[in-house]
């Protein structure tokens, strides 16, 4: 099976200095990983305002936060970390196949560049409302 | 440069269903953000929208399986990042008790939100 390797302590991240693209890849997928469950757990707080027994209280809190030009631009943040997740993790996955092994650089810069032209061209529709 | 990165161990159980929940995830979180942002405005969503949609059933068990599945993805990415760390012992079992319980809250949470959506009761 896989042969280990001594790679030094990756979780040092002190060494950022020497890190390839492939130890920038999988920084990037640790933040964008741990920033996703942070907003799930907030997600389903704000969502349990529809426990209230009054509906118009899950609705004047969502629109009320949609309201905050704050809010849309976290928004605009949370899809580019979840566009990158999502590439990466693709990727990722065909890595552990062991597929395109040799194209592993190339891949990253292409989520990379893919998740700034989605999230560049969702710009319009995120803040649409509040800015434009 | 065939170096290969994972917090993993690979071919350990949660390794494996890091993996299997992450194809799922793919398909599910894109479509939410492409529902909420694109086919419905996030500043337009009320109560009663969502309960449209979270009263059909094929709706209801897709964000269900969402939920239980971004979750357990979620977290034992967490805990595998710690093991990395270098927990062990008595912390690691700790935190992994920790970590169970707060998915389990946060599954029940989900699930009563859930199914106050719908107009079933
Ligand atoms: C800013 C982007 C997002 C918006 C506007 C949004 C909005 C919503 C809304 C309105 C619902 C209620 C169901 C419905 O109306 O159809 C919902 C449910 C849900 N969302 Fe999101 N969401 C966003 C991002 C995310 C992300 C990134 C995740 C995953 C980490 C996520 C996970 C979930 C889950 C699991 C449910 C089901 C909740 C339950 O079963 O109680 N959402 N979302
Ligand atoms: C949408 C599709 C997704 C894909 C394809 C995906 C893929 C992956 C893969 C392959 C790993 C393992 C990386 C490794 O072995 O080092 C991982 C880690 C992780 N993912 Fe995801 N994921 C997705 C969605 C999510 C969501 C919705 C969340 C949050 C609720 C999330 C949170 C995390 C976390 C916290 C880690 C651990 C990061 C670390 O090593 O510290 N992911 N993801």
């Amino acid at each position: 099976m896989s042969h280990s390797y001594d790679r030094g302590f990756i979780e040092d991240f002190g060494r950022w200095r020497e890190f390839s693209a492939g130890m920038w890849a999988w920084i990037f997928h640790k933040f964008t990983g741990w920033v996703l469950i942070g907003y799930l757990f907030t997600h389903i707080a704000v969502l349990s305002t529809a426990t209230a027994s009054d509906p118009a209280v899950y609705t004047d809190t969502l629109q009320g936060l949609e309201a905050l030009v704050i809010v849309r631009f976290l928004e605009v943040g949370l899809l580019a970390v979840a566009v990158f997740h999502i590439l990466n993790g693709v990727r990722l996955l065909f890595v552990d196949l062991g597929v395109g092994l040799e194209a592993q650089d190339r891949s990253f810069y292409a989520s990379l560049v893919l998740t700034g032209a989605i999230t560049v061209a969702s710009v319009p529709t995120f803040v649409g409302g509040v800015l434009a | 440069m065939a170096e290969h990165y994972s917090s993993f161990q690979r071919g350990g159980t949660r390794w494996l269903l890091q993996r299997v929940t992450a194809v799922f995830l793919i398909g599910v979180l894109a479509f939410h953000f492409f529902l909420l942002h694109f086919v419905n405005h996030a500043s337009e969503i009320t109560f009663a929208g969502t309960a449209v949609r979270m009263s059909q059933v094929g709706y209801f068990a897709t964000m269900w399986l969402f939920l239980v599945t971004a979750t357990f993805h979620g977290v034992n990415g967490v805990y595998n990042a710690l093991i990395n760390q270098g927990l062990e012992g008595t912390r690691k079992n700790a935190v992994k008790w920790l970590l169970v319980l707060a998915s389990l809250l946060l599954v029940a949470q989900g699930t009563r939100v859930a199914i106050a959506m719908t107009n079933l009761v």
